[in-house]
């Protein structure tokens, strides 16, 4: 069972709505014995970083927990950002401390809009389980005005051109991030959900 | 590179789609959900949904709407349509919307746009600005209801002041060209995109393919919205974007539907 962390931000729904559409069986839940025991974990978000964070409040420590313990867990948007050590969206956060690495707001240029708002391509650095099977260069639907710059020497990214080269996606272990919108990227965003949902499947199921 | 967004509008009145829609194909041509995933699996990149009828009764319908496309069309779209509070835009949110524009009351009451903005973030608040052309000299008047009653305030210096108020994209509508299927407002599109660092969809008068890319090539729109071309079969989504494409544009390449979808 894939467990959406329910708190409380955004439009968990669209989320929950594309893994019915794919057959993925799921909970939203807040309940912390329910996140340890799940398959996977999706922490989704459509927020400000800080807002977030304290929305999350004590679940932080049990998404941080199971995803330790070797949960595969996907952030998306600013769960994504989440994963991370801190940002500087409207002050100083910290996050959950998973990956290393920091949010920091998209430079802005001349004819650059912001937020980076639309279709843009993905370039994964290497074979990355999120997009297998998938062309070296998919459109993703993206939505912010912040991105991770990720300093962990474990973490594979992909990358998005947008005024220079950013973090689209992040990969640790166990542990996955993506700032683009899977559950709004048409086919290919969720060949990205079925491809979460088969390697937590993958994984070698713990008792209890 | 950030492509340019190809969006379809659908203009809803009692749970239908209204406008010529001339896809007889469908079972159900008039349905805002079935032609929503037409749209989607054509390749739209967006989808916006207007509410013309905007009365309470409707409000109740238009949210039972968006339940519905959000369980079936798996692209961003946007709910527009006499929407006056931060608290309607929430339950549009919860929904399944993952945008809401805002028009007639964002003038009569700036600080929604701010108050949605920093409870739903920027990029779920759209601003709707009916534009006309002064006739008094150079510029452009904000209309409201629907473009009925002109106000006294500059197209562009509004736009300039949504984003500040926190605005996270501007739907710009020619009320001149709206209808006329002779082309987009290019020099409007252009003054408001230079004056904002927010994106533009540029909206009014969509005609030909050629009038598409020219608003996005010197409108510097970093979006087109079209409904009669597109209901009516004129062009193809898919038609659309080969065409914006080979003109040597940014377009999302046509993905078929079928791998990752259904069971």
């Amino acid at each position: 069972m894939i467990v959406v962390v329910d708190y409380n931000v955004g439009n968990v729904q669209s989320v929950r709505n594309a893994l019915d559409y794919l057959g993925i069986e799921d909970a939203l839940s807040a309940d912390p014995a329910v996140l340890l025991g799940a398959d996977g974990i999706i922490l989704p978000g459509v927020a400000a970083f800080g807002f977030a964070m304290r929305q999350l409040g004590d679940l932080g420590r049990v998404v941080r927990e199971a995803a330790l313990g070797g949960t595969p867990l996907l952030g998306i948007c600013v769960g994504h950002q989440l994963l991370f050590e801190r940002s500087d969206e409207l002050g100083e956060h910290a996050g959950l401390g998973l990956v290393a690495g920091r949010i920091v707001p998209i430079p802005r240029q001349a004819g650059l809009s912001i937020p980076h708002m639309g279709w843009n391509a993905v370039q994964p650095d290497g074979p990355m389980d999120l997009f297998e099977g998938l062309g070296p260069q998919e459109h993703f639907y993206f939505a912010h005005s912040f991105y991770a710059e990720v300093t962990d020497p474990e973490a594979r990214v992909a990358w998005v051109d947008y005024g220079g080269r950013r973090v689209a996606s992040v990969q640790k272990g166990n542990i996955y991030g993506v700032q683009f919108h899977p559950e709004k990227s048409a086919p290919v965003g969720l060949h990205v959900l079925r491809n979460f949902e088969a390697l937590c499947r993958r994984r070698p199921h713990v008792a209890g | 590179m950030l492509t340019k967004r190809i969006i379809p509008c659908l203009d809803v009145k009692d749970n239908r789609v209204v406008k010529g829609v001339n896809f007889l194909n469908l079972r159900e041509a008039g349905d805002p959900v079935e032609l929503g995933k037409r749209y989607s699996d054509e390749g739209a990149d967006e989808l916006v949904f207007l509410d013309i009828t905007a009365t309470i009764r409707s409000k109740r319908t238009i949210v039972d709407m968006v339940q519905r496309v959000a369980h079936k069309v798996f692209i961003p779209f946007t709910v527009g349509g006499g929407i006056r509070t931060a608290d309607e835009i929430d339950v549009l949110l919860r929904a399944g919307a993952d945008k809401c524009s805002i028009n007639t009351a964002a003038v009569e009451n700036p600080d929604v746009l701010a108050e949605s903005a920093e409870r739903f973030g920027s990029q779920c608040v759209v601003l709707a600005i009916d534009a006309r052309r002064r006739t008094d000299g150079a510029g452009w008047i904000v209309t409201v209801k629907a473009g009925s009653e002109p106000t006294d305030m500059d197209a562009v210096r509004w736009a300039e002041r949504a984003e500040r108020l926190g605005a996270g994209e501007i739907l710009l509508t020619s009320m001149d060209a709206d209808g006329t299927q002779a082309g987009y407002d290019i020099e409007l599109t252009r003054a408001v995109a230079e004056a904002v660092s927010i994106p533009v969809i540029a909206s009014g008068g969509a005609g030909t393919l050629e009038s598409l890319a020219e608003v996005l090539e010197k409108g510097k729109a970093d979006a087109v919205l079209a409904a009669s071309i597109f209901h009516y079969g004129t062009y193809s989504i898919r038609q659309t974007k080969e065409y914006l494409a080979a003109r040597g544009l940014p377009i999302r390449p046509f993905v078929p539907v079928g791998p990752a979808a259904g069971n």
